[in-house]
């Protein structure tokens, strides 16, 4: 007895038992042979390695201190950005708003719609704004017709796959009360479910907007409107204070957008 | 006694109420709207010409681009091993570094400079596209892997750090004041009373962070700052578009491969 009693003492507390620490140490061990692995492997010059923060503070002493000379001419750029943003997002509710009501279980039509409406949003939001929008430039040429059609396509898988699941979660009875009143399909939509998802819709929307400005910073880059058209040519160009005066531009656009979405998402909700 | 007579009879029909009650906000918030819309399409350089002759263009560059083109597997393969490559290093060294912003930028552990310090960092990273980042570190370390190494740790930081920071201010304070009363300092109270609560979403939050890595790691190299982007880009300005829409189709397929596997380890974490 006053054995057992010696060997409960002896025991020591762990918090994992056996099988678990094994999982964690393989865990831990696949980890470290994939970085040991992309270390080794990746096509990498190391003597610029130790050379880059010489290479990135001489870079930040160029830019310093930034030029205004061409501001209104940025800020035109930045208008053109915002623009850019909020059609594009605008647009974007015209097509996200069908397609999540055909990707929504309980909304949808039939199966085949079903997968449809999740093959579009599924596709929209694999390929990333600035694909689009190189896809977009080949097409139509450069200029903000691009860029907005690199947004929307990318924003209708977001603002679609969000509405979906609003969609899906709300109160099917006040649609059963419709239809029991003989109700057409039409007015189903209106009256029962619009009035449930309309706050959702506006907070997604709105969330929509803040990310699609950061985005639209970046479309000039590839040739598709906006402030990025000016930042690519400056850098061309080697006009480090110019550069650094376009992000600062940036970064006080991103602010406003910001205070501006999160005011309004508290004027709504 | 007779109910007595309402003066002004019910409506026959009823109206939905309207979503803004006031009718001049209403109508002014509508005019508003139509004001901007006008000046917005009055102000964007449209070029109707060259847009007009995209229709036929979009015919051919999808004409080019059925069916899609495997030949060049092997610079695919290339392409896609360096974005796996910066992804990786690029999460490992963010997450690794979003800590001590983390701790800097959480109001309840940081003195207010060191707080003010670390927000200003992770906001600025995150007020910056990576392919804008991506751009600088090109100029500043030239072209390849290195530079997209850069850019994604600086927004692996950003991202991380701030919803790392937004953890600990949310943590028990209960061990923290019992390390305290211990007499710990500050370093032994952030590593057995802070860092244990924050751990399994800090595995999370890298799980994430490698998938959305992978994602980035493939529009910085359209910059030049290495990975599939860069294979992606030289496809699209040769006209190879059969192979550029091969690229497009495997980066989908890998996307939704690694968004489902960062999902299925959140979810055993969490």
């Amino acid at each position: 007895m006053v054995d057992h009693a010696q060997h409960l003492a002896d025991r020591v507390w762990q918090r994992y038992d056996r099988k678990e620490r094994l999982v964690r140490y393989a865990l831990l061990l696949i980890t470290v042979m994939l970085v040991v692995w992309a270390v080794r492997d990746i096509d990498i010059f190391w003597p610029w390695v130790w050379d880059a923060p010489n290479q990135i503070s001489n870079l930040g002493g160029r830019m310093w201190p930034p030029d205004p000379s061409r501001l209104g001419e940025i800020v035109s750029a930045l208008i053109e950005t915002v623009h850019i943003a909020t059609l594009a997002t605008m647009l974007t509710i015209f097509i996200a708003l069908p397609v999540s009501y055909i990707a929504a279980q309980n909304t949808t039509p039939n199966r085949a719609c079903l997968w449809l409406g999740r093959f579009i949003l599924v596709a929209s939001r694999s390929v990333n704004t600035i694909i689009w929008a190189l896809l977009f430039v080949a097409i139509f040429g450069p200029g903000v017709l691009a860029g907005i059609l690199a947004i929307m396509c990318r924003s209708v898988g977001f603002i679609g796959k969000l509405m979906g699941e609003a969609i899906e979660e709300i109160d099917k009875r006040p649609v059963e009360a419709m239809q029991a009143t003989g109700a057409g399909k039409a007015k189903v939509i209106a009256y029962a479910i619009v009035p449930q998802v309309m706050p959702a819709f506006f907070a997604i929307v709105i969330l929509r907007w803040d990310i699609n400005i950061r985005e639209s910073t970046v479309l000039g880059l590839v040739g598709a409107g906006g402030i990025g058209v000016i930042l690519q040519g400056a850098i061309d160009t080697f006009a480090w204070p110019t550069v650094a005066t376009i992000l600062i531009a940036i970064v006080i656009l991103v602010l406003i957008g910001e205070a501006l979405t999160s005011l309004l998402r508290r004027r709504v909700l | 006694m007779a109910p007595p007579e309402s003066s002004s009879p019910l409506p026959r029909t009823w109206r939905k109420p309207p979503f803004i009650a006031n009718p001049l906000v209403r109508y002014g918030l509508l005019a508003l709207l139509v004001v901007y819309l006008v000046w917005a399409f009055g102000t964007l350089p449209f070029n109707w010409q060259r847009i007009a002759e995209g229709l036929p263009r979009a015919a051919s560059i999808f004409g080019g681009g059925f069916p899609p083109s495997f030949q060049r597997m092997e610079l695919m393969l290339t392409g896609f091993k360096e974005s796996f490559q910066i992804a990786i290093l690029a999460t490992l060294l963010g997450v690794l570094l979003s800590i001590p912003f983390a701790v800097m930028a959480a109001r309840n552990i940081a003195p207010l400079p060191v707080y003010l310090f670390g927000r200003a960092v992770i906001i600025v990273s995150r007020s910056f596209h990576p392919v804008i980042v991506a751009i600088l570190f090109v100029a500043a370390v030239g072209f390849g892997p290195l530079a997209g190494i850069l850019t994604l740790t600086l927004y692996s930081i950003g991202f991380v750090g701030k919803l790392l920071a937004e953890e600990i201010e949310e943590i028990d304070w209960g061990q923290v004041e019992a390390m305290r009363a211990a007499g710990a300092g500050f370093l032994a109270t952030l590593f057995y009373a802070v860092f244990p609560q924050i751990l399994p979403r800090q595995v999370g939050l890298s799980m994430y962070q490698l998938d959305s890595n992978l994602r980035a790691s493939a529009v910085v190299g359209i910059v030049g700052a290495g990975g599939i982007g860069g294979t992606l880009m030289n496809a699209f300005g040769r006209y190879d578009y059969d192979f550029a829409f091969a690229i497009l189709l495997v980066i989908i397929a890998v996307i939704l491969l690694s968004e489902g596997f960062s999902g299925w380890v959140r979810k055993k974490i969490w």
